[in-house]
């Protein structure tokens, strides 16, 4: 049953609604046995992307190969991949069981294998006392572990899923990630995964792809999309609070000094910059800390609100000209307290203001991309 | 996760609050079983079902009792079954009824399985089918006897084409009757079937799909059990309606013979004979047995699942 592929291809992979353009050219090779995350705020095009995947909606444009054959006008139901949806989408007539076995059922085996096997899923996920329950009496990750061993019993080539935790608790949504990855890892099924939340897809996923408005930003590693975000709008999805407005004083190389409203501070130049260009400096809280006691050069700021999280405290300050920044720190500030903060040069990113709508050289006929700012208003 | 969140009630706190736990209001016991004030909205309808169903229907069965022309309280129901050419209406309203209800359920199917998704000109045909509801059965029989009729042009057509030879006989009996009940009973069986199918979460259908499932597995697997209990809804009401059927089998039917059906027998006993006794006793076999189909329908309903099935209604 099981058929393993080397690679799943998509090549600029489109699909347009009305005028409204979902996904634009998505290329991305899936090797066998790799977990890729689909990683974008709703209406991204992520979940275009998958469903596309599955064969539930047609392309509008490109191919998607599987071992260098078309596969994107071949029926959902003749192309041998396991599909988990974000409402679980369980047949509610039927227990738990019959969930399971549907898929057998379906292709005709022989009623001892269905058993066997359902079993065995039933086992994995650890429903074995559960199977004759109907969908409606279980709870939120019962279910959701129904629909994951209904699309693992086929031993599918390819699982998809489509945001799978985001109806769970957050204790639950803890759980059931580390169960996903530990089913990912004995039974090594290729899983592509679509997640608006970026801590999930790091923690998953072999590889992520970044998605805005239907256009790929970022495929990388999680390593390589949580250090070195490819733009601006990566970066602030990857948790990069800070976006501040500088101004380039001098480059050597990546290497940049900025002014930042009159302190100056270095950073790590994320594309060519030369001196007098504007730019962005992307900084996480976590790696903004206030100086310690001294004649410390840092970016002046006043201490406004303090949150307690626990380990540390979250702290929002203004800079002089008023404009906020986040920062964390072990020892709890005042409200109204003066801080000088500093940053490793490493861990600011430093960002053209505008981002690019793709990644690499621009095509003609994009929509703007450009910063609202330049856009006229009028009202 | 760990960490506990209740916190033990200080020592003391418990016996005050259950010395203090005394019985609440009964306007308060009243709403937790759902009965308040809003039920009085309820008022009216139960007025109107009292005195224009209950009152009617059991004024009707004492009357068909009392027989105009003696003969203990039975006679009336005696003479009904005891007379071949009465009890047979039984049978004959029975003929037209089921398989009306039947086709007007499955040709339903197809028809609201097509038109539930989006497609341009939707509402057009959406309308066109249910526009039937607004003609009438008087309509609609004019319209089956200009159409159908000896001299109508389905025969013209036929015979001028050469399809046949003599004109088909389409009304003024059986069929005729038939034809009139699924176009005017259709457009409520739509109506409902779309409705059942549209609360039915396409999702299922989609997953059916991604799990290997045909389009005809997907249906017969899937859809099929979810719809079925509207069905059985679908085909009670269907059948009711045939089921009562009079104006079309007097104007496209055969009255006296293959559409003698029991509302006929009814009405001439109660308005011809004037006999209201006999015709209160013709309408409560017409209720009884309209019961009964509807019972059975609902018993094999009650056997099939019935909860959510994920859709929008």
């Amino acid at each position: 049953m099981m058929s393993r592929f080397s690679t799943l291809g998509l090549d600029r992979v489109s699909r347009d609604f009305g005028g409204h353009t979902a996904l634009e050219e998505l290329t991305l090779d899936i090797a066998g046995g790799e977990f890729v995350a689909l990683l974008g705020p709703s209406g991204c095009g992520k979940s275009t992307a998958l469903n596309c995947l599955a064969g539930l909606l047609p392309l509008t444009g490109g191919a998607i190969l599987l071992d260098g054959e078309r596969i994107d006008s071949i029926a959902p139901e003749r192309r041998g991949f396991g599909m988990v949806f974000q409402n679980y989408a369980l047949f509610p007539h039927l227990t738990v069981r019959g969930n399971v076995a549907f898929g057998l059922k379906m292709a005709r085996v022989p009623k001892a294998d269905i058993v066997r096997r359902t079993d065995r899923a039933l086992e994995t996920v650890q429903l074995t006392g559960h199977a004759h329950r109907r969908p409606g009496q279980l709870s939120g990750g019962q279910q959701q572990r129904v629909a994951i061993a209904r699309a693992i019993v086929l031993e599918p080539r390819l699982v998809l899923m489509d945001e799978p935790l985001s109806n769970l608790d957050a204790s639950l949504r803890l759980e059931m990630r580390t169960e996903i990855r530990r089913l990912h890892q004995s039974l090594g099924l290729t899983t592509v995964y679509v997640t608006h939340d970026q801590e999930e897809a790091l923690s998953l996923a072999d590889r992520l792809v970044v998605l805005r408005d239907g256009v790929t930003q970022q495929i990388g590693t999680p390593g390589e999309v949580y250090g070195r975000p490819a733009n601006r709008y990566v970066a602030a999805f990857m948790g990069y609070r800070n976006m501040l407005d500088v101004t380039v004083t001098a480059a050597r190389g990546a290497r940049l000094s900025l002014d930042l409203a009159g302190a100056r501070i270095t950073g790590l130049g994320r594309a060519p910059l030369s001196a007098g260009d504007r730019a962005v400096a992307a900084l996480r809280p976590e790696d903004l800390e206030p100086a310690a006691d001294g004649p410390a050069r840092g970016i002046p700021a006043a201490v406004e609100v303090v949150e307690y999280h626990g380990r540390e405290f979250a702290v929002q300050a203004r800079l002089g000209d008023g404009r906020p920044v986040h920062f964390r720190t072990a020892r709890r500030p005042a409200p109204g307290d003066a801080v000088e903060l500093t940053a490793d040069p490493e861990r600011v990113l430093v960002f053209p203001p505008d981002v690019p709508a793709a990644l690499g050289a621009s095509r003609p006929g994009r929509r703007p991309g450009g910063s609202p700012r330049l856009r006229a208003v009028t009202p | 996760m760990t960490r506990v969140r209740e916190h033990p009630p200080p020592p003391g706190a418990a016996p005050r609050a259950s010395a203090s736990r005394a019985r609440p209001a009964l306007r308060h016991r009243l709403a937790e079983r759902g009965v308040d004030r809003t039920l009085l909205l309820l008022a009216p309808g139960a007025v109107f079902l009292v005195l224009l169903f209950c009152y009617p229907f059991l004024y009707g069965l004492q009357l068909s009792f009392q027989p105009q022309r003696g003969g203990g309280a039975l006679a009336n129901y005696r003479a009904f079954f005891g007379d071949p050419y009465l009890r047979e209406t039984v049978w004959i309203t029975l003929g037209l009824a089921v398989p009306v209800a039947l086709v007007n359920c499955l040709a339903a199917v197809p028809v609201a399985f097509r038109t539930r998704g989006p497609f341009r000109g939707r509402r057009l045909i959406t309308t066109l089918l249910v526009m039937p509801i607004t003609l009438g059965t008087v309509l609609t029989a004019q319209g089956l006897l200009g159409y159908l009729g000896p001299g109508g042009w389905l025969n013209k057509t036929l015979l001028a084409t050469g399809i046949t030879d003599t004109p088909l006989e389409l009304v003024h009996n059986y069929w005729g009757v038939f034809a009139s009940l699924v176009i005017t009973g259709f457009p409520f069986s739509y109506l409902l079937t779309l409705s059942y199918l549209t609360g039915i979460d396409p999702g299922l259908e989609q997953a059916a799909a991604t799990l290997g499932a045909s389009k005809r597995q997907r249906f017969r697997h899937v859809t099929l059990p979810l719809l079925a209990p509207g069905l059985a809804v679908t085909f009670c009401l269907s059948f009711v309606l045939a089921f009562a059927v009079f104006p079309s089998a007097q104007l496209v039917g055969d009255p006296r013979g293959e559409t003698h059906v029991i509302s006929i027998e009814a009405y001439q006993a109660a308005f011809q004979k004037f006999d209201y006794s006999l015709g209160s006793a013709i309408a409560m076999v017409m209720a009884a047995v309209m019961t009964a189909v509807v019972l059975v329908v609902l018993a094999w309903r009650s056997m099939l699942y019935r909860g959510a099935t994920g859709g929008k209604g």
